[in-house]
């Protein structure tokens, strides 16, 4: 079970949250409507992880966002998941930026709807991993062309689901091939890209990201 | 063709001219003239004499303010007046005062050379203008009318014969005719004077032109205003209940079965409401970047290069955020342009570069693709070149057919 606090103004949306995360049996300790709240709850229930939304009040630009980097600076190694209603590099970038992009996420909203994926996702966060959404993803690799020109099409659709932050068995699930067909893609990207091929899963994902956000 | 003023329906054939309303006007204008002169006059000395009595008791100062201000009626009655023979219309060159009220008003016009100008006309007038009118009416008018009617006053005198009476009045009207050019003449001069001195200056005319593109731009900005309010509805309103019936069909997903036909029914729906939520954030992209409100150019910049299909170089270096209005317009111009790289010109990269120097935002798009943009034929690059104007800078263009196409902008950011 983990303990969470939510941050979003629209209280048809924060209630809808609330009802999702207790439906898979975590417990939410706060819900809040703005970042000054959030800060406050934060520094009250050191939650297991952070859920909160990109535009608040009172400004309604990226308070959350900068809460959230905050809140990261402040507390090392606070999980948190942000939503936004847009696809947005630069707020997924500086996000990944802060507390070494572990336990760090950034998701579209409507990805909520797709609930089990959404669950994964924050819980996946919550342990110290990463979430990025795909929307992002494809544009953080549309930022840097040159060096993935020379990647085939099958390996950035690889690359992009490593950056989602799937293991090597759900992104073969995801492709429909086998996990030795996967691992074989992985070290020729991370061959391509000049990246030394690493052990640990999350590293990879990190490098990746890392090497995307450059 | 008919004749626009006084001095080109002198120059028109002698039975066109006399047959014609000019000698009419003429003698009309020059009447007018008498009359307001004497009128000028009389009021004038009156209020002289007024300021010079009431002087110590400090009202005669107002008696004296008004002697200052008359310029400003007999302008505006020698403008109006001035139509009789100039058709042209004189455009009225004081500025509205800032504010209401009469304090303000007298404030305003004290000002403006207008109405020192304006004053000095009318002195001009008095002290030589209406006398020549008089005389010109006198004289030239007066000696063939006075010849006409010298017939009637003699009627009594039975002493001369009838013919030589009648031949007065022939020779009063044989006149008449010689008499209509140098009316006329004096007419189309005094009216050509009037015209300089009372016509606005040039500056003056140029504060009535700023005022009008200010206008415009205010209407741009209102426009923008709109485009943001309508951004904050549909992400507050339609956005986040597409994500609440999101949740819900979500939520409703996880009740049923796998494999069963509600389960099917459910994913449907689910991807129907996703890509209603994916079209409607393109939309509001379109509408208003919210990136460019949080982050300001460089940031939106960067967002519609990573966009764009064309591998887009950005080089944009900004001291300090810009006026709103001028930070929508640029990024408008960049989002167009890059448009038309993207689907016309072939390029296999673009470059957007924006600098501020001193007070100007210079925008520069550059491609590398085959050029030959036009901004007559491009309705999008007219608009643009619309859209900057309103925003008080032009824009640029370079395409020679072959390529390279350049857009520039220059946009002003002061105030």
């Amino acid at each position: 079970m983990l303990r969470i606090v939510v941050a979003e103004d629209a209280v048809l949306l924060r209630e809808g949250l609330v009802g999702i995360v207790e439906r898979f049996g975590h417990q939410v300790v706060a819900a809040v409507g703005d970042a000054a709240a959030l800060t406050t709850a934060v520094a009250h229930e050191r939650p297991d992880v952070v859920l909160t939304d990109v535009r608040m009040p009172p400004a309604f630009t990226d308070e959350g966002l900068r809460a959230a980097v905050a809140l990261r600076a402040a507390y090392p190694g606070m999980p948190v998941l942000v939503l936004s209603q847009y696809v947005q590099p630069t707020y997924a970038a500086e996000l990944l930026d802060s507390g070494g992009g572990r336990g760090v996420g950034y998701l579209l909203k409507h990805r909520v709807g797709r609930v089990e994926e959404f669950m994964d996702a924050l819980v996946r966060v919550a342990n110290g991993g990463a979430a990025v959404d795909p929307e992002v993803v494809a544009q953080l690799l549309g930022r840097r062309r040159d060096p993935l020109t020379r990647l085939t099409p099958r390996e950035r659709e690889v690359l992009g689901l490593i950056a989602e932050g799937r293991s090597n068995a759900a992104i073969a699930r995801a492709l429909v091939v086998s996990e030795a067909a996967v691992a074989k893609h992985i070290a020729s990207i991370l061959l391509k890209l000049d990246l030394p091929p690493a052990a640990d899963d999350h590293r990879r994902v990190l490098a990746v990201l890392a090497y995307l956000r450059g | 063709m008919t004749p626009r003023t006084a001095f080109q329906a002198v120059s028109e054939s002698p039975l066109g001219f006399l047959a014609s309303s000019w000698p009419w006007r003429s003698v009309a204008y020059l009447i007018s003239g008498v009359l307001l002169g004497a009128l000028t006059a009389g009021v004038l000395i009156g209020l002289l004499l007024a300021g010079a009595l009431l002087a110590v008791a400090l009202v005669g100062l107002v008696a004296f303010l008004a002697v200052a201000l008359s310029g400003v009626a007999v302008g505006r009655f020698e403008r109006w007046r001035l139509r009789l023979i100039d058709p042209d219309p004189l455009p009225d060159p004081h500025r509205r005062p800032e504010r209401a009220g009469r304090v303000a008003w007298v404030r305003t016009r004290l000002r403006e050379p207008a109405t020192w100008r304006e004053l000095g006309y009318t002195v001009v007038s008095l002290g030589a203008l209406w006398w020549i009118d008089a005389l010109m009416l006198g004289l030239v008018l007066g000696i063939p009318i006075s010849l006409m009617v010298t017939p009637l006053f003699e009627l009594q005198d039975q002493s001369n014969a009838f013919f030589p009476k009648i031949l007065y009045t022939v020779a009063g009207l044989a006149l008449l005719p010689f008499a209509a050019y140098p009316v006329t003449v004096w007419a189309a001069a005094r009216g050509a004077l009037a015209r300089a001195i009372l016509a606005p200056r040039d500056a003056e005319l140029g504060a009535q032109l700023v005022e009008v593109s200010r206008s415009r731009a205010r209407l741009v900005d209102a426009f923008d205003v709109e485009r943001r309010r309508i951004e904050r509805d549909l992400h507050d309103g339609a956005q986040q209940r597409l994500v609440a019936l999101s949740m819900a069909i979500g939520l409703a997903r996880l009740e049923v079965a796998d494999g069963s036909t509600a389960a099917k029914h459910l994913t449907a729906a689910q991807d129907e409401a996703e890509r209603a939520h994916a079209e409607l954030r393109e939309l509001i992209r379109g509408v208003h970047p919210q990136v460019l409100t949080d982050r300001g150019l460089p940031a939106s910049v960067t967002d519609l290069a990573d966009r764009s299909p064309v591998p887009v170089r950005v080089d944009v270096e900004l001291p300090r955020r810009l006026p709103a209005p001028v930070e929508v317009t640029a990024h408008f111009v960049v989002s167009e342009a890059l448009t038309n790289v993207a689907r016309h010109s072939g390029a296999s990269g673009a470059t957007v570069h924006a600098r501020l120097h001193v007070d100007t935002l210079v925008l520069e798009v550059r491609d590398d693709g085959a050029g030959g943009a036009d901004l007559a034929g491009g309705t999008g690059l007219a608009g643009l070149a619309d859209r900057v104007a309103a925003a008080g800078g032009r824009l640029l263009l370079s395409s020679p057919p072959g390529g390279p196409t350049l857009v520039r902008a220059e946009l002003p950011c002061s105030g």
